[in-house]
């Protein structure tokens, strides 16, 4: 289980540093000439050659990456080029914003996705068919659109939720969770709609085993053989699709941080990427990629404990 | 050899086209595929007809008429440029589905050649392609498109060709898969030997395959497209020289406090349209999934009709051998069990089976498959499969009438008093959880008794049914162990909990023979040792001859013949009995015994490491 762990993390840096260098050489194809974009047209000539100078941008491009590769490996990020705040610092503020919104949306609708894909599973008949229509419904509406008639509604017109605005977990918890109510109501819809479409489907398919009609034969109650051995049994397939989901939740954050002006990783993802601000852009790469390699290695290892046949030893 | 082949295996092809001109037909009567399509194709003609719609510049600006209401020359009003609502949302209609259509056909050439060459060449082009594919899956897309933005620039047209290889994976998966299980069909292997080149056989056999679920994914990912990119626009992040939904998102976002209303149709437009692709998918997906079934209810429907039910014959009645005094256990009076249809006809399985078994007896029920008697079997147990019932009939057992006693009070029966052994056994264990809990949970919940007694008593049964290492076995999953191993496993926890009747299922079939004879060895002695029923439910009168007191024998959901074993061994009456001795006496051995014993060598004994 070490030896696995280790074995991903290797092959998840290896995959991190592929897509740092993608990413950068990439970044730089487009740059233009950043002195200029920095100082905008008050800058002189002069000035701007200055600053191209003091960025290292006259430096051929591999030997700019290498020294940011350099910088990368011992943890120094560099810093915003409009700002110049440390990159460290701009994204690890911002990231506990992100993570807990986006941990929230996860937790909610693997929780509701659970129940409701369990109910139809077991009720099949009407109550199937409107969690399959809700299902519909969620994928197709873009989360965006949900988020704007969330904001509409319970914020402009009922008046229960501030439209925007985020209060820090520290400072007021009640006020946090009604800052982050409606952000996680609108980016769960949509994760809902896709895991219980997968839940229903294996709950069915474990509910039609052999073991199920022998466990039933022992004198066991109904709800305990759906809620601890069928749904341990449906659980692996529900919880790949939760780890897809949260990668996307993560995009969708973007742009709901924007909708609720939360100051998370989104927004600064929109306007790092918008002035082409490329050291904040490739922190920001190399943070979404490692959240993506560990949440993909967390599912790993919990699926081992779910399946006792893909238990890594 | 060839030949044979060729004609052995039809070629799904042909199938395949025939299936394709039925399910545009049945999309037609599909009442969600017909609004879909209708919905689709309304936009498509929006898009086409723009500017013969409106006469409207969507472009052009009018500062003195911002944010106005509707009127003549504005039916939907004006935006906060004084630009018509109208026309941009018609134009923006042609942009943002051509936009989607590129970034989907990008996705789909890109997903569906990659995968027909990776699962036809496999090796190199699979390992490399995977790679990308995981590469490429774990970026959040929206990042992928800023960062390809602030290179390229906003371009509509650009964004959605990176969208485009961002969910290209979603189409090479799909493709892989269907084309790795096609791939060493017969058909293929044959048109391969027979000189037709790779190109025409990927073109012509492997692509026909995989054509309709590529539309269904062709739908989906459209709707994705969509959605996708009114964001970027919303985000303000794409081009806003074009009319798009997502710029007038944007702009009505904006006001959204002055003028509610214009965020109404670019969102109506956006979510009808991807509501409208998504419903056309999940219509051509249940369309494609029921022509499935269809075909195999008809060959379902076909074999029953080939078999004659004989209700009404009453049953042959061996008397009994002298003087039996044991009081009857269980009482089954015409008993009818039937399947409830999706059109609503009841198909009976078991046709009013009466059926007696009294204490410490073991009874056999034989009869061929499908005669009923595993349906039996599990009707007194209640645990019929879904759309399963007892249509009539009684099933007495100790005084009350199981057919129809409460969910609750049948869960009391079963494990305590009526208990159950299975025919496969590997398929009827947990496989999630350890051999020993699965065997305690059930004691620890119907004995009341604590978790270490359990455990203790769960040992001991393991130990009395002939497991060499019981603590292992204890501790070990359903996979690790043999299928005799977890066959006498079944056993342990179906007298675990001290019932009065066990009814074992062809506990022998899926079995070695040499396990087989272990195991009905073991059963005879559990029998005499704790007195226990067994109902034994079998084809094979070895097993009868073996183990049984008496004997019902089935045939098309009914009993034909009954009594002592001996007796019906000695003179079998009814036609059907002498015809089932004299098929065993053609093939040496009872059927399915000679089967098993060819193809079922794999089994070992003991708990593999």
């Amino acid at each position: 289980m070490i030896r696995f762990t280790i074995r991903r993390l290797v092959s998840g840096v290896i995959l991190l540093f592929v897509i740092s260098s993608v990413a950068f050489l990439l970044l730089n194809l487009g740059a233009g000439n950043v002195g200029r974009r920095i100082l905008g047209p008050q800058g002189t000539a002069d000035t701007v050659a200055l600053k191209n100078e003091q960025l290292g941008l006259n430096e051929p491009v591999l030997t700019r990456y290498f020294e940011w590769l350099r910088g990368a490996v011992t943890g120094d990020f560099g810093a915003s080029w409009f700002t110049n705040q440390p990159v460290d610092q701009a994204i690890s503020s911002r990231l506990a914003v992100t993570l807990a919104i986006v941990i929230g949306a996860t937790l909610v609708s693997g929780f509701l996705a659970t129940v409701l894909g369990v109910w139809a599973a077991r009720r099949r008949g009407w109550a199937d068919k409107l969690v399959q229509v809700i299902a519909v419904l969620g994928f197709a509406i873009p989360g965006f659109l949900i988020a704007i008639f969330l904001v509409n509604v319970f914020a402009l017109n009922l008046h229960w939720f501030k439209p925007t605005g985020y209060v820090q977990m520290g400072t007021s918890f009640t006020g946090w969770l009604s800052s982050v109510t409606l952000p996680i109501a609108a980016l769960s819809i949509g994760a809902i709609a896709a895991i219980v479409q997968q839940v229903r489907g294996s709950v069915i398919d474990a509910l039609r085993q052999d073991w199920v009609r022998t466990l039933r034969s022992r004198g066991l109650s109904e709800n305990r053989i759906v809620f601890k051995h069928v749904l341990r049994n449906a659980g692996g397939p529900a919880l790949s699709v939760l780890a897809v989901q949260f990668i996307g939740l993560l995009g969708g954050a973007v742009i709901v941080e924007q909708i609720f002006a939360i100051p998370g990783l989104g927004q600064i993802s929109v306007s790092a990427t918008a002035q082409g601000d490329l050291p904040l852009v490739m922190g920001l790469v190399l943070v979404m990629g490692a959240i993506v390699v560990i949440v993909n290695l967390l599912i790993d290892l919990i699926q081992g404990f779910l399946n006792p046949k893909a238990r890594v030893s | 050899m060839t030949e044979s082949a060729l004609n052995l295996s039809p070629d799904p092809a042909s199938e395949q086209r025939a299936v394709g001109s039925h399910l545009a037909r049945r999309m037609l009567r599909n009442a969600t595929g017909l609004a879909s399509m209708i919905v689709l194709g309304l936009i498509v003609l929006a898009a086409i007809l723009a500017p013969l719609l409106t006469q409207t510049d969507p472009a052009l600006a009018d500062v003195r008429s911002i944010l106005q209401p509707s009127s003549a020359a504005h039916p939907l009003g004006t935006d906060s440029a004084g630009r018509d609502v109208l026309a941009r949302l018609l134009h923006g209609t042609r942009y943002s589905i051509a936009g989607a259509l590129l970034g989907t056909t990008v996705a789909a050439m890109i997903g569906v050649i990659g995968g027909l060459l990776a699962g036809y060449y496999q090796k190199g082009f699979e390992s490399v392609s995977s790679w990308l594919v995981s590469a490429i899956m774990a970026l959040p897309g929206i990042v992928v498109l800023l960062a390809a933005r602030a290179v390229l620039g906003p371009s509509l047209w650009m964004a959605m060709a990176v969208f485009g290889v961002l969910l290209a994976p979603a189409f090479y998966r799909l493709t892989y898969t269907a084309v790795v299980n096609v791939r060493h069909e017969l058909f293929v292997d044959a048109a391969r030997v027979s000189g037709v080149g790779d190109l025409s056989i990927i073109g012509r056999h492997i692509l026909s395959v995989v054509r309709a679920p590529i539309i269904i994914q062709f739908a989906f990912v459209m709707g994705i497209a969509i959605a996708i990119q009114a964001g970027l626009d919303f985000l303000g992040l794409g081009d806003q020289s074009v009319p798009t939904w997502g710029n007038m998102l944007n702009d009505a976002f904006a006001r959204m406090y002055k003028s509610p209303v214009l965020i109404v149709w670019p969102s109506l437009a956006v979510a009808l349209t991807s509501t409208a692709l998504a419903l056309f998918a999940n219509a051509l997906r249940d369309e494609l999934e029921r022509s499935g079934k269809t075909k195999k209810r008809r060959r379902l429907a076909g074999a029953a009709a080939a078999a004659p039910v004989l209700a009404g014959e009453e049953a042959v009645v061996h008397a009994e051998l002298g003087e039996d005094t044991r009081a009857d256990l269980l009482t089954v009076d015409s008993l009818v069990v039937g399947y409830d249809q999706p059109d609503g006809i009841l198909k009976q399985v078991v046709n009013g089976v009466s059926l007696r078994v009294k204490r410490g007896e073991v009874h056999g029920l034989i009869g061929e498959s499908g005669s009923g008697k595993t349906q039996t079997a599990w009707s007194i147990l209640r645990l019929l499969p879904d759309g399963g019932r007892i249509v009539a009939g009684t099933v007495n057992f100790d005084g009350k009438d199981l057919a129809h006693l409460s969910d609750k009070e049948m869960q009391k029966v079963r494990g305590r008093r009526i208990s159950y052994i299975p025919q496969e056994p590997m398929s009827n264990l947990d496989p999630s959880f350890t051999v020993g809990s699965q065997l305690a949970e059930p004691m620890r919940l119907a004995l009341g008794i604590s978790a270490a007694e359990a455990k203790k008593r769960a040992l001991e049964l393991l130990a009395r049914v002939g497991i060499p290492n019981p603590e292992r076995t204890y501790a070990a999953y359903p996979h690790e162990v043999s299928g005799g191993m977890a066959q006498r496993v079944l056993i342990a926890g179906a007298v675990s909990c001290e019932p009065d009747l066990v009814i074992a299922d062809e506990p022998t079939t899926a079995l070695d023979v040499t396990v087989q004879a272990e195991i009905l060895d073991l059963l005879r002695g559990l029998q005499k040792e704790l007195g226990v029923s067994i109902l034994i439910v079998t084809h094979n009168f070895g097993v009868v001859a073996d183990l049984c007191d008496r004997v019902s024998v089935m045939r098309s959901g009914l009993i034909v013949e009954t009594g002592p074993a001996r007796s019906i061994f000695a003179d079998p009456r009814h036609p059907y009995t002498q015809d089932l001795f004299a098929a065993i006496l053609e093939d040496g051995a009872a059927r399915g015994q000679l089967d098993h014993s060819a193809d079922r060598h794999t089994a070992t004994q003991g708990v593999t490491p």
